[in-house]
């Protein structure tokens, strides 16, 4: 089963969720993670991983023969991401534009554009514990994080019995999208102050957009108001955990620890959201 | 005309929290909300929109079914598996479409026509601490990075009409592209910092991001004092760096109240049982903001 956990908003605890519930499940179930946040993986700050595997992340973009072009110009008309152009005698490239659609070098009438992949980010796999881990980065100053998740999303094991865990990145726009597509339920979690509330409602629309059944889980609950438990209660969304805001929670997220392990009450909690989601989600 | 803008790597770190602040105790600037995906500054300044704009930040294929005759053509040039055949009949899935127009251009029959998909709105409001400029993407849409710039556009013309000079931009959480099109041209980024092993690791993302487009950069630690040990750690990487740390701020209780209130930490609010804007945190951002206005002159 395929279970994504996402926030509108960032700094939620979408990784303290997806962490402990893969030390949770760990040694019950085979469990992978997938940290998809690959503009701020964190994941690894909580699991420390042994990274067996690390491999590029291209993407095609165009080159130029210049003994071949005429500077027709055809290839800057197709281009919709306005990633090349011809101007006067030269063909210049914008690689950090270019979606890698392939237009260009499709409909170059000389054949003048070939294709060469260029580095966007890494995929980097391995183990933390019996949990089989995957990560992706991408490169800083590179504005596109969906190929790089859909990179993480191709080392996914999947299988029926297997936990798999994705942290999505914050937001509900492409990174997001691409992270929470074909997940067999989310996760959305929030916290229980206007910013959290504003933002769930955000991600509820995305989700509900992408057709995968969800629940809520309420991060330092205790703090804010009681507008987000009410609104779940209205809209018949199921509130899946509440974790109490406790300082010495935080104190042990600061110093990356990992909370199921210093604080028993919260295996015991975080079994019991295992047992709702796979309930559900129609499993078992 | 300066323009500050905060971001923080991490989400969650306290940036609107502190541009909310900042709103209050900054005269004659313009506010610039560039976090689209999840915009929350409305919720602090409370604004009155005079004007809303359409946003088309793309296009979508879409199918003309009476012309198509299922050869499949499109579905073997679109690289990003947005054609599927379903049940013998062509379907485009506009979410996974990145708009490329490689379709329409392949098909024999020009079954496929570009059209403009409406990705989100802007608005120009009035907030009691100045005009305030935002938007809304849509959910699930593509096209932060376009949204970011024309708000940002938006913010700079109307600093330049109302004749004022500062615009304050609170950031989107990230890296990636809507930060990139937060971030070129700024005189001054402020990084939102918090002591925990990620802040102190995006962080880092964050400053090699600023330096990738030459941009100054300070520093400022949330809740500081909820790990002194990593709050120290941050300071010694600034150090290191030679980036100055503008301020450390204490976790302070008073900071949710006053947003659970819907109001910037530092506002009086009227019925005068608040009191928060005395507080620890209150004070810390003073203090912050005396460093980085003087630093933006």
């Amino acid at each position: 089963m395929i279970v994504a956990v996402a926030s509108g908003k960032g700094g939620t605890g979408k990784t303290t969720i997806a962490v402990n519930l893969a030390l949770t499940l760990e040694g019950t179930v085979p469990v992978e993670l997938l940290d998809c946040d690959v503009e701020e993986p964190n994941a690894h700050l909580f699991l420390h991983p042994v990274l067996e595997t690390s491999e590029k992340v291209t993407q095609p973009v165009p080159t130029v023969d210049e003994s071949k072009c005429t500077h027709c110009g055809r290839c800057g008309e197709i281009c919709a991401f306005h990633a090349i152009m011809a101007l006067g005698s030269k063909v210049m490239t914008f690689p950090e534009l270019c979606h890698g659609c392939g237009g260009c070098s499709r409909f170059c009438p000389t054949g003048a554009i070939s294709e060469e992949p260029r580095e966007i980010g890494v995929v980097e796999s391995g183990h933390a514990g019996r949990i089989e881990f995957v990560q992706g980065r991408v490169n800083v100053g590179n504005p596109l994080a969906p190929p790089v998740v859909r990179a993480v999303k191709g080392r996914m094991a999947a299988c029926p019995g297997k936990a798999t865990i994705i942290d999505a990145p914050p937001g509900t726009s492409c990174p997001v999208v691409a992270s929470v597509k074909d997940s067999d339920f989310c996760i959305l979690v929030t916290e229980p102050t206007p910013f959290g509330v504003n933002d769930l409602l955000l991600a509820i629309d995305m989700v509900r957009e992408l057709g995968v059944p969800f629940g809520v889980v309420i991060n330092r609950s205790g703090i804010g108001d009681s507008n987000l438990v009410a609104y779940c209660r209205l809209e018949k969304i199921p509130i899946l955990l509440e974790i109490p805001f406790d300082r010495r929670y935080a104190a042990c997220y600061a110093g990356g620890g990992r909370l199921v392990e210093d604080f028993p009450e919260l295996r015991e909690a975080f079994r019991d959201l295992w047992r709702r989601v796979c309930v559900l989600a129609g499993v078992r | 005309m300066k323009e500050l803008l905060v971001i923080s790597g991490k989400g969650g770190t306290g940036k609107t929290s502190i541009v909310g602040a900042f709103a209050v105790l900054s005269k004659n600037k313009v506010l610039a909300d560039c976090d689209v995906d999840a915009a929350d500054l409305h919720l602090l300044l409370k604004p009155t929109v005079r004007e809303t704009t359409e946003f088309y930040g793309s296009k979508k294929a879409g199918l003309d079914e009476a012309k198509c005759t299922g050869c499949g053509d499109c579905i073997e040039a679109c690289r990003f598996g947005a054609i599927v055949m379903g049940k013998g009949r062509i379907e485009i899935d506009p979410i996974s479409c990145e708009g490329c127009a490689v379709c329409s251009h392949v098909c024999p029959q020009g079954a496929i026509v570009m059209q403009d998909n409406l990705s989100g709105h802007w608005f120009i409001s009035d907030t009691p601490y100045g005009p305030l400029v935002h938007a809304r993407l849509g959910v699930a849409e593509e096209s932060s990075g376009k949204l970011v710039t024309r708000v940002r556009d938006e913010a700079r013309s109307l600093a330049k009409s109302l004749e004022l000079d500062l615009i304050i931009i609170d950031g989107p959480p990230g890296i990636g592209c809507p930060v990139i099109a937060s971030i070129s041209g700024v005189d001054l980024a402020l990084i939102v910092t918090e002591p925990t092993v990620a802040g102190t690791h995006d962080m880092a993302r964050a400053l090699e991001l600023a330096r990738h487009f030459g941009v100054e950069v300070v520093v400022c630690i949330n809740k500081y004092d909820l790990h002194e040990g990593k709050a120290q750690e941050i300071e010694q990487h600034c150090a290191a760096e030679g980036i100055q740390v503008a301020g450390k701020i204490p976790f302070d209780e008073g900071v949710v109240t006053a947003l659970t209130r819907g109001m910037p930490v530092g506002a009086r609010a009227n019925d005068g049982a608040s009191g928060w804007e005395e507080g620890k945190a209150s004070k810390a951002i003073q203090e912050l903001w005396a460093r980085v206005s003087s630093r933006l002159n």
